[in-house]
């Protein structure tokens, strides 16, 4: 075990230090840097300002550079600043975590709670019209777009209140964030759900059709106990993982959704500094979801290996 | 060349069909989900090329008179604040889409059988270094790869397409190679390689071919999500740049402002998305049933 902790430690070292360096080159072969999208703004360009706020940035200094001077920061909790607002980088990260964070978990939630219940039952009556029904609706979850999920949400917002739901201001209550925040976790979250229901129905089945749950019927078990305490039980495995991909993948679904909301949160920032070339913040941002993901498989991997025991992590 | 084989699943099935028509008959009965899917894919290949005779308007010209006009016997979907048609521009998105989908997908699903052929094929230090490649690849959601990707590399059509290709390369490899590594193991890979074939023949002659029916599972899968990410990539304004006639980017155009004022905007391209989306997944779930017996939910 301990040999195997190492290993995979090693792994996710690697993994995030290839990620800093492809999102480094990425940024570097971007077409124009922050001062180029400001001069452009102004209409006049002065090259030797121009050179002095490259200089002031450190943009004029050689690449690899470039690279050790964010790593080493890095590594010391330094983040550097924002080009746009000027700020140390951590003050602007750091606030906007949690609105992303509560999003995330709402988005989750709502996922598992709809999506595994609805997986079970699709599962359970195989083949019935309720299973077509539910089977056609997740299909549909999966080819909705968030966004345009999260636009027809307001849509209805519009024709029911005649007004859309404002996050720029923290509501003074945590019921009324709660209830905020559910309108754009419901956009996210029902793609999620169908992706839970479609997952815990195949390996329901999978489960039902073994040879154990025809002896618990054969002693005479009934179909609650078989389906839920019988089958139930060893079907979720599967489908714990992937509620630990989708934890780290959400943040796809929230970037669209948080920028159809106007969501104070991390997943539109990493958009908007995108568009103004804020390295930093991008770099940074990038990181922190990269780092999320590889911690979020790696507590999965463990969870497993204490939900079933026929799994042990000694040399893989 | 090894053919995908059809006939054990339509044998089990109990199909004794005799040719070609009475076989699509049994299988449109035997999946119609699957049938449904392929009609409308069929519809939108149709749209996409055959655009020009579809259309009245074109999807380009803008006429400020008729500016936000509802839906009318004249502009069937309503005309968006340029004075453009809506459904002009969503019968022409079909070609984006699709363009930006299937090149995507052929891209990424290319790039992702050779590496995991030869990951699998290979072994040894090549397989480490391609899947530690893959580590980093995955390690990144989707989307968020394929915008700093696209931003990265500057807005065209084919940079979209290679923004949405290589984040897609990693979920190929992956079952590409783990199929791989259960083929070389088979009797008629050491009976190639007893008649002294060469280890790339082997690969491309013998392994790749018996791959192909994962891999078409796959591909319809990822073409799917490629139109997806095309969509949100376009919707963000990172994805495929005017004048061409996005359906993600009609949406950012006319997001939030226009819910209240014209939602024939929000609703139509959105329609158009899901529609395309909800085909190849139908599509591809009944391909998965068919080709792929291992993996039938």
């Amino acid at each position: 075990m301990g040999a195997y902790l190492a290993r995979r430690l090693m792994l996710m070292i690697l993994t995030l230090f290839g990620i800093s360096i492809i999102i480094f080159v990425l940024l570097r072969i971007m077409p124009g840097n922050i001062v180029d999208i400001l001069y452009d703004a102004a209409g006049y360009v002065n090259p030797q300002e121009k050179a002095k706020i490259e200089a002031e940035l450190g943009l004029d200094k050689p690449i690899v550079v470039q690279y050790f001077t964010w790593i080493s920061g890095l590594a010391h909790g330094d983040l550097g600043f924002s080009y746009v607002s000027e700020r140390p980088a951590a003050d602007e990260i750091l606030p906007r975590i949690p609105v992303t964070a509560k999003l995330a978990g709402l988005s989750l939630a709502f996922a598992v709670l709809i999506g595994v219940p609805l997986g079970v039952l699709s599962a359970v009556r195989q083949n019935s019209a309720a299973d077509y029904a539910l089977r056609v609706l997740s299909l549909s979850g999966l080819s909705m777009p968030s966004f345009w999920l999260g636009l027809l949400i307001l849509m209805a917002f519009v024709s029911w209140f005649g007004t859309i739901p404002i996050y720029t201001e923290p509501p003074p209550t945590w019921w009324q964030e709660l209830a905020l925040l559910s309108v754009p976790a419901a956009a996210v979250g029902f793609r999620s759900s169908a992706l839970m229901m479609r997952l815990t129905r195949s390996s329901m089945l999978e489960v039902l059709r073994q040879d154990y749950i025809r002896t618990a019927r054969a002693k005479g078990a009934s179909d609650a106990s078989v389906n839920y305490h019988h089958a139930f039980r060893n079907a979720i495995l599967p489908v714990i993982t992937v509620i630990g991909m989708e934890a780290a993948f959400l943040m796809g679904g929230l970037i669209v959704t948080e920028t159809v909301f106007n969501v104070p949160g991390l997943a539109r920032y990493l958009v908007t500094a995108l568009t103004e070339r804020d390295y930093p913040i991008v770099q940074n941002l990038v990181m922190f979801v990269a780092t999320t993901v590889v911690l979020i498989n790696f507590l999965v991997d463990m969870l497993y290996a204490v939900l079933d025991p026929r799994i042990k992590y000694a040399r893989s | 060349m090894t053919e995908i084989d059809f006939s054990t699943e339509l044998m089990r099935a109990g199909a004794f069909a005799q040719g070609r028509r009475a076989r699509l008959r049994f299988l449109v009965r035997r999946y119609p989900l699957g049938a449904a899917g392929a009609v409308i894919m069929a519809l939108f290949v149709f749209a996409a090329i055959f655009a020009d005779f579809l259309t009245v308007y074109d999807p380009l010209s803008t006429n400020p008179a008729i500016s936000l006009a509802p839906p009318s016997t004249s502009h069937w979907l309503g005309v968006d604040p340029f004075g453009r048609d809506v459904y002009s521009r969503i019968i022409y998105g079909a070609r984006i889409s699709l363009a930006v989908g299937i090149g995507a997908t052929l891209l990424g699903s290319g790039l992702g059988t050779m590496i995991g052929l030869a990951s699998g094929y290979l072994g040894g230090w090549i397989d480490l270094a391609l899947q530690r490649i893959m580590d980093i690849l995955q390690a990144l959601p989707l989307l968020v790869l394929a915008l700093v990707m696209a931003a990265a590399l500057g807005p065209s059509l084919q940079n979209t397409i290679a923004a949405i290709a290589i984040p897609l390369i990693p979920y190929v490899a992956r079952v590409i190679r783990s199929n791989t590594l259960a083929l070389r193991e088979l009797p008629f890979v050491e009976a190639a390689k007893a008649v002294g074939m060469s280890e790339l023949r082997i690969a491309v002659r013998h392994v790749l071919p018996n791959t192909l029916a994962p891999l078409i599972v796959l591909a319809t899968a990822q073409l799917g999500s490629a139109i997806l990410i095309e969509a949100s990539l376009s919707f963000l304004g990172l994805g495929v740049p005017e004048p061409y006639p996005s359906w993600g980017r009609m949406l950012s155009q006319s997001s939030a402002e226009y819910v209240r004022t014209a939602p024939w905007l929000v609703v139509f391209p959105g329609i158009a998305i899901s529609l395309a989306v909800f085909g190849t997944n139908l599509l591809g779930d009944a391909l998965r049933d068919l080709l792929d017996p291992r993996q039938r939910s």
